[in-house]
């Protein structure tokens, strides 16, 4: 009796809560179908055929759908699938060395305080520069000694670009590893080097893979410099998207097709390394 | 297992001097305890003696070596830090095998060091752990195994057992005792904790603001302090310092503490103080050395009466404390015998334990 006499309020309590947790998941999903429609629409474009790509109304399933625009991106003299492994070359080359030249930079830093108070702030304010400002200066440079459209000239300008990101924040997982770990790895009989590579670039693993991952994403996806500094030898990805956009008409198929190509790397790296991703983000949200 | 010998070692960071004209010989297989409140410098030193902290100027000698420029993995030193400062990062087997693989010992050698250095510390079953997963009083004992292992020419423990709780730390101290009598090495020992420094040492180091105050065996420290520092430093509860006037006539010496209180001074230390006489001077002595009023057995004994203020019990003892020529004195009765605050109560007092202060210099005369 005592229980069924608390069961009315508590019932409604309980109603109440289902109905706004309701409330609350209907709104979530609002949003993520406006979020997701446009990712939608790209593989719909990927998929339909040219035809239904300018059908009004617009075509929401396509009735046939081929795999026909991927193919063409692999086929013909231009083998425009060519452009995505110019990207992949250019942006795991620059994460690479961005990675080693600016972990030893921020270590550096971090340790010694190299450069003094505010040279971290300096680093930083380079990344402030807008690119399209430095973009032409640099494309009159590399006509005139002749390293345009090549493989190591874009991924100088990579590594400059992305070196400050690198070293911001790789000093704030430095600094989080404990100064006494490093000095007992002395003591145990490292050089400055071994502690480097044995101790810090082990602990700061979440770290490291958070940041190349963001090197990598913003390699990858770069624009202007790649639009102005290459040509016809080394084009990458989101150029060659660009291309599509034709004087007479738009390729939307063979847009639909190259952009999704272009996301599956970095759908991979993300999907490969979250846990990393969140603990290194999280990590430097504490500190740095 | 070496000599280590500090000669005017000075260390100044920017215009801070932390340490100031240290000299120190440790010997062979010496269990050596540098002791001081925090910023004394012995930590600084200790860092020094490993490498890790540059000299500002003077010599360290290791064994025959003179090891000032020398980075810290040439000094063949072990070294037992606060934290531990495990790499978290590899097994606990990893950890103490790091320093031998890093000097090029052959495999089944280091397996077979190791092993030993489980044995001796009972970590065995907790080689294939992380450090992670190990409790404070475990990572402690890693931290010791990784140093055993190593076999060094000495040992340097910077405030080991101070991220230990209170009982683990006296079993731990014990530990190290029994471990240092096993393995034979030198060991320096940083602590702030001078119950830890009187226990575990050979010869403790007073520290203070960056000095050496006093070098001696942990009773000589007790007994024979030198300055007002280590008299107030070692020992606990501390030493109470009383203001007083040396008297002396034709019968004798005595000091006076105000008023009411004048106690003669034992025979055998007149001529000592004579020079004092009339002068103001602190007059130094340990709580054990006033108790409760008891039947005399030594002609230094002496009896007064004084109004307790508080109590404090301890099980053993209890604390009683009183005011003396104005400031608080501290005796250690037997818990029966204490009295009430408010009231009066009968003290004997052992005058052969008294020190003399000058005020002026610091220094116990």
């Amino acid at each position: 009796m005592n229980a069924a006499r608390r069961s009315g309020p508590r019932g409604s309590m309980v109603r109440r809560r289902n109905m706004i947790q309701a409330a609350r998941y209907a709104g979530a999903l609002f949003i993520t179908l406006i979020v997701a429609f446009p990712i939608y629409w790209l593989f719909l474009m990927a998929f339909k055929s040219a035809d239904e790509v300018y059908a009004v109304p617009p075509v929401y399933f396509p009735a046939e759908p081929s795999l026909g625009s991927f193919a063409s991106l692999f086929r013909g003299a231009s083998f425009d699938a060519q452009t995505l492994i110019n990207s992949l070359i250019i942006a795991t080359s620059t994460t690479v060395i961005a990675m080693v030249l600016g972990t030893m930079c921020a270590y550096s830093m971090a340790r010694f305080r190299t450069g003094g108070h505010n040279f971290a702030i300096w680093i930083m304010s380079q990344r402030m520069l807008p690119p399209i400002a430095i973009v032409f200066p640099l494309f009159l440079a590399f006509a005139f000694i002749d390293i345009l459209d090549t493989f190591p000239s874009i991924i100088v300008v990579y590594v400059a670009f992305n070196l400050p990101f690198v070293i911001w924040m790789m000093r704030g997982y430095i600094e989080d590893v404990p100064v006494a770990i490093e000095e007992s790895a002395l003591v145990d009989g490292c050089t400055r080097w071994q502690v480097l590579y044995k101790i810090i670039v082990p602990m700061s693993r979440a770290g490291i893979f958070a940041t190349a991952v963001f090197t990598f994403l913003f390699t990858w996806n770069e624009f202007v410099f790649a639009l102005v500094l290459t040509n016809n030898h080394i084009v990458t990805y989101p150029v060659q998207v660009t291309g599509y956009f034709a004087a007479q008409q738009t390729y939307w198929n063979s847009v639909g097709a190259m952009s999704i190509l272009g996301t599956i790397p970095v759908f991979f790296a993300v999907i490969f390394f979250q846990r990393y991703l969140v603990r290194g983000i999280s990590m430097g949200a504490i500190k740095g | 297992m070496a000599r280590i010998q500090l000669k005017s070692l000075r260390k100044a960071f920017d215009d801070v001097e932390a340490v100031r004209d240290v000299d120190l010989d440790i010997e062979h297989n010496e269990f050596v305890v540098l002791v001081g409140p925090s910023g004394c410098g012995k930590s600084t030193t200790l860092r020094m003696i490993a490498g890790l902290e540059e000299i500002t100027s003077g010599e360290i000698w290791l064994g025959d070596a003179l090891v000032n420029d020398l980075p810290p993995r040439d000094r063949d030193i072990a070294m037992v830090f606060q934290s531990y400062a495990l790499y978290p990062h590899m097994s606990v087997f990893k950890n103490m095998s790091f320093g031998l693989e890093m000097r090029k010992i052959p495999k089944d050698e280091i397996a077979a060091r190791v092993n030993e250095a489980a044995e001796i510390l009972d970590i065995t079953e907790l080689l294939d752990r992380r450090p992670r997963q190990l409790s404070g009083g475990e990572r402690q004992r890693v931290a010791m195994g990784r140093a055993i292992v190593r076999k060094p020419q000495a040992f340097l423990f910077d405030e080991p057992l101070s991220n230990l709780d209170a009982k683990l730390r006296v079993q731990m101290r014990t530990e190290i005792k029994l471990i240092h009598a096993r393995v034979e090495t030198t060991v320096v020992y940083v602590t702030h904790d001078q119950v830890e420094a009187m226990t575990l040492a050979d010869r403790i180091v007073v520290m203070n603001a960056g000095r050496i105050e006093q070098v001696g065996t942990p009773q000589e420290m007790y007994d024979r302090p030198a300055t007002r520092f280590v008299a107030g430093f070692i020992g606990s509860p501390a030493m109470n310092f009383i203001p007083c006037t040396v008297e002396g006539n034709a019968a004798g010496a005595s000091v006076r503490l105000g008023d009411e209180l004048s106690l003669p001074v034992p025979e055998g230390r007149r001529e000592r103080y004579s020079a004092f006489t009339g002068r103001e001077m602190l007059f130094g002595i340990r709580p054990e050395h006033i108790t409760e009023r008891r039947a005399h057995t030594e002609a230094a004994q002496h009896d007064f009466e004084e109004e307790v203020v508080v109590l404090e019990p301890t099980g053993m003892d209890t604390m009683v404390f009183m005011k003396l020529n104005g400031v608080d004195a501290c005796a250690r009765s037997v818990p029966r015998a204490a009295g009430e605050p408010g009231r009066p109560m009968g003290f004997t007092i052992n005058m052969d334990h008294m020190h003399l202060i000058d005020p002026g210099t610091d220094r116990v005369v």
